[in-house]
């Protein structure tokens, strides 16, 4: 049985890159039991559209700051 | 060297100006002369670093030139090269789990974070967050999030191994993940 270290850890990398299937298995049975870990998977993947967003936004801030 | 082969770099390049200098005007000065001396001299392009690298490179030195310009020496921190003696990276994920590797605390449910994007003082947060991450996981936060480069990439631009890109994303996202929490989700408003 893995960790909500080790399974987070996981969970940050599938953002970036496919896991092996093992991992993944892991972490799916992971994220049924555990409701911090499936928070953890749903807000680093909001943190990563909040990222984009804040880029695409920053021209019209910058723009309305000067 | 095609144009619309440089011109499908132009969002990532812009985003990574755009950083730098906080101004878009600028930032799209600095991009179009990056493009175009990569054009007027494609046979620098050595194709072994990657033709984005090649050209992020090209467009470090313009960036470097606008600095220059201003009178101010070239030191955004952000871009600079990364310091790899906070390496106590284990240390600080420790924090986040107890022994056994569980949560110590852990994320709770967010109400509506869809809504805080539409929210001009989410963003005050956002920066706040960002710019508290250790100066080495900012960096690599933000060439991976919001320039766009992919993780190889980021790897090379800051000399990081691949381990330890992952360790570094792991901690980034943890620390941003409790900053937002504490200060926005979480915070009696």
């Amino acid at each position: 049985m893995r960790s909500c270290r080790e399974i987070t850890a996981l969970v940050s990398q599938a953002l970036d890159k496919p896991l092996r299937l093992t991992e993944r298995l892991a972490v799916a049975v992971h994220l049924l039991m555990c409701s911090r870990c499936r928070n953890f998977q749903s807000q680093t993947r909001f943190i990563r559209k909040a990222a984009r967003r804040y880029v695409d936004d920053l021209p019209t801030r910058l723009d309305k700051k000067s | 060297m095609r144009e619309q082969t440089l011109a499908a770099q132009r969002p990532i390049l812009f985003r990574y100006a755009l950083l730098q200098l906080r101004d878009s005007t600028l930032a799209d000065d600095a991009v179009q002369d990056t493009l175009l001396a990569a054009l007027q001299s494609p046979s620098n392009f050595k194709g072994n670093s990657g033709l984005r690298t090649w050209l992020i490179g090209i467009l470090k030195h313009k960036i470097a030139d606008h600095w220059r310009r201003q009178g101010r020496e070239t030191t955004i921190s952000a871009f600079e090269p990364v310091d790899s003696h906070d390496d106590d990276a284990d240390l600080d994920i420790d924090a986040f789990f107890i022994g056994d590797g569980h949560w110590n605390g852990g994320p709770k449910v967010w109400s509506d974070p869809e809504a805080a994007l539409k929210q001009q003082e989410f963003w005050a947060v956002y920066e706040l967050c960002h710019n508290n991450l250790p100066p080495k996981l900012a960096k690599i936060f933000m060439l991976r999030e919001l320039v766009g480069l992919a993780a190889e990439e980021v790897c090379q631009e800051t000399g990081i191994s691949e381990a330890n890109y992952w360790v570094c994303m792991h901690r980034a996202r943890l620390r941003l993940r409790e900053c937002l929490e504490l200060r926005w989700f979480n915070h009696a408003k």
